[in-house]
């Protein structure tokens, strides 16, 4: 093969090639506001809030932290992908479950009896054989990570290479949530059904009732919040990062570009729905109950309501708007009890009306306008 | 590797597009090589955008269309412009939200493996600061695509396809809605690209195609009407009957 000529106008050669120093682009977060939040995050989860807070407020803080790890997945999903996953309750219930079922293997096992309890009310008394596997922690903590994988990837392959995409496949993955509701509630005898599966006793050996483990599960839920945080700032800077905001701008100049966009699309999938198989596992130990109101089509909403309200393409954004949405669903609910789910709709209603990159894009708007400002003077 | 299979030349052989039974495009030939801007040209639904869009395989035509030896008839979109055939579209479609540099390094990353898709960016390839310079953006380069004048965006993707070193372009009206400097810069660009890969181009502006087209397809009703040099193209009767005679007297007024 011969050299190819070249085509460009001359062009000094002395210039160098490469640069090492280069800008990391438009929308991605820089190392330095990542290290500042994330500091800011740390001190406030890990030393503010476990001094101030008593272990009944500190316990409700783990379940809001829960629910953030959901929302920093949904994020990359939804603001940097474009996918309005408005189903992410499944893959939260499917950790959640899975972790549920270890714990009540675990409190049978302990207890001397032959199968949970709720088996012995409402089925045979015998444990079904898909339940047997989640006897081991590891297998259990390996399954709460793979088994929302392997899902998002089936799912994610079948809805995306369709070209399926914005209310459409936000109606698909609804439908999906209900779907599986409904298949929990169906199975009484092996899944606990309406009511769920309750009533633990410990946590890979820590007793519940003690405030001391109680505590350590909060800093475990914190620390993987932060880490998850972590991950998804690595995604965003990646060129895979860039590419999906591309594929989410214009799906089809990436293709013409010879990338498969369905790929891309189905790997941030992945990615959110193991954030919220992770969140679903931490969340069963830290309230007690996963059951199927935990996980249906309302808290898979709501799970969004957070994440727009606190800008869903950014990166710290999701995770703080997810605590404060819950933080005000908790304190505003036990005044306002009726009012409450208007008020959430209407939050959500006039974030994506007014102000879409939700509250992390107010500095960016306040820089704008004074430069403006200060290029009309 | 001969000389001739690294630069193949595009041949499409009695290519055929319907649509639900309106045929679009009835059985065209043409072919274009390297060292020549080809022009496609004819009155609106001629079916000149069809072409293009059935060789990149965004709609299904029956008949061929090969690049060198390869058939690309059929292909998925995504698989053609890996076998080296680029294109750009009517309204330039760049990623608004990303600056210029990311735009173009996003073009050329289809050979960057998984892994290296991970990472962050942290040099810039050489030939992404060749495409700069060939497409005159040196300075916007931190600019976000968005902010860019509509023909630096026309540029912008013509620089696109450039890092992806294609063997073939193919614009579907690359200079619509372009200034007079800003159309000679792009005539000049595209005569460059030509010197060493298959340029075609769908137009509709008879100065530009006069002042740049090597050789002109006339396709009318979904069918070549004519073939040739612009010369000749239009000294057809034919070709002035359908479509020259109307745009040159359009041509001759502005002139007046």
């Amino acid at each position: 093969m011969t050299a190819p000529t070249r085509l460009s106008p001359p062009v000094d050669l002395d210039r160098p090639r490469t640069r090492t120093m280069i800008s990391p682009g438009i929308g991605i977060p820089t190392w330095r506001s990542l290290i500042i939040g994330l500091t800011l995050m740390a001190i406030a989860l890990l030393v503010v809030a476990p001094a101030l807070m008593s272990s009944f407020e500190l316990n409700r803080l783990a379940k809001y932290v829960c629910f953030a790890i959901v929302a920093v997945g949904i994020g990359f999903a939804w603001g940097r992908g474009g996918m309005l996953t408005l189903g992410q309750g499944v893959f939260f219930g499917i950790g959640g479950y899975a972790m549920a079922m270890h714990m009540q293997l675990a409190d049978a096992e302990f207890a001397g009896a032959a199968a949970p309890e709720f088996m012995m009310l409402y089925g045979s008394g015998e444990v079904p054989i898909w339940w047997e596997p989640f006897r081991s922690p590891v297998f259990t903590i390996v399954a709460v990570i793979v088994l929302p994988a392997l899902l998002a990837l089936a799912l994610g392959y079948a809805i995306f290479s369709r070209k399926v995409k914005g209310a459409y496949f936000a109606i698909l993955s609804q439908a999906l949530v209900a779907a599986f509701g409904v298949l929990l509630i169906g199975n009484q005898a092996t899944t606990g059904g309406f009511n769920g599966l309750s009533n633990f006793q410990s946590w890979f050996g820590y007793v519940l009732a003690d405030p001391a483990n109680k505590r350590m599960i909060y800093f475990i839920a914190a620390a993987v919040l932060l880490a998850m945080i972590f991950v998804a700032f690595l995604l965003m800077r990646s060129r895979f990062g860039e590419l999906l905001v591309a594929t989410r701008d214009a799906e089809e100049r990436v293709r013409f570009l010879g990338y498969n966009p369905a790929t891309v699309k189905v790997s941030a999938f992945v990615v959110a729905a193991v954030m919220a198989g992770i969140a679903g596992a931490l969340f069963v130990p830290i309230v007690g109950i996963i059951s199927p109101a935990d996980i249906g089509v309302t808290p898979s909403i709501v799970f969004l309501i957070g994440v727009a309200a606190g800008g869903r393409a950014s990166l710290f954004g999701p995770a703080i708007g997810a605590i404060a949405v819950a933080w005000a669903e908790t304190s505003l609910s036990e005044s306002f009890p009726d009012v409450w789910s208007y008020f959430q709709g209407l939050l959500l209603v006039l974030v994506i009306a007014l102000l879409p990159g939700g509250v992390a894009s107010l500095a960016g708007k306040i820089r704008t306008r004074k430069t403006a400002e200060g290029a009309a003077r | 590797m001969t000389v001739q299979n690294s630069r193949p030349s595009l041949v499409v052989d009695e290519l055929r597009v319907s649509f639900s039974g309106f045929v679009a495009v009835d059985g065209v030939s043409f072919d274009a090589h390297p060292g020549e801007v080809r022009f496609l040209i004819g009155p609106n639904g001629a079916g000149k955008t069809t072409c293009i869009d059935a060789i990149t395989g965004l709609s299904r035509g029956e008949g061929s269309a090969r690049l060198g030896d390869v058939e690309v008839l059929g292909k998925p979109v995504h698989r053609v412009t890996r076998l080296g055939i680029g294109r750009t579209f009517q309204t330039a479609s760049v990623f608004e939200e990303l600056s210029v540099m990311q735009n173009l390094d996003i073009a050329c990353g289809i050979s960057r493996g998984p892994l290296s898709l991970l990472a962050p960016r942290r040099e810039i390839p050489a030939a992404l600061e060749d495409a700069l310079v060939e497409i005159g953006l040196q300075d916007q380069r931190e600019q976000a695509a968005g902010s860019l004048s509509h023909g630096q965006k026309q540029w912008l993707e013509i620089g696109m396809l450039l890092v992806q070193q294609p063997k073939a372009l193919l614009l579907d009206e690359p200079v619509a809605g372009m200034s007079h400097d800003e159309r000679t810069a792009t005539g000049e660009l595209l005569q460059r690209i030509a010197r060493e890969r298959v340029v075609v181009v769908v137009e509709h502006d008879m100065d530009f195609i006069r002042r740049f087209a090597s050789r002109v397809t006339v396709l009318h009703q979904g069918k070549v009407l004519s073939e040739g040099s612009i010369e000749q193209v239009q000294a057809d009767p034919r070709v002035q009957d359908v479509y020259l005679g109307t745009a040159a007297a359009v041509v001759q007024d502005e002139e007046d």
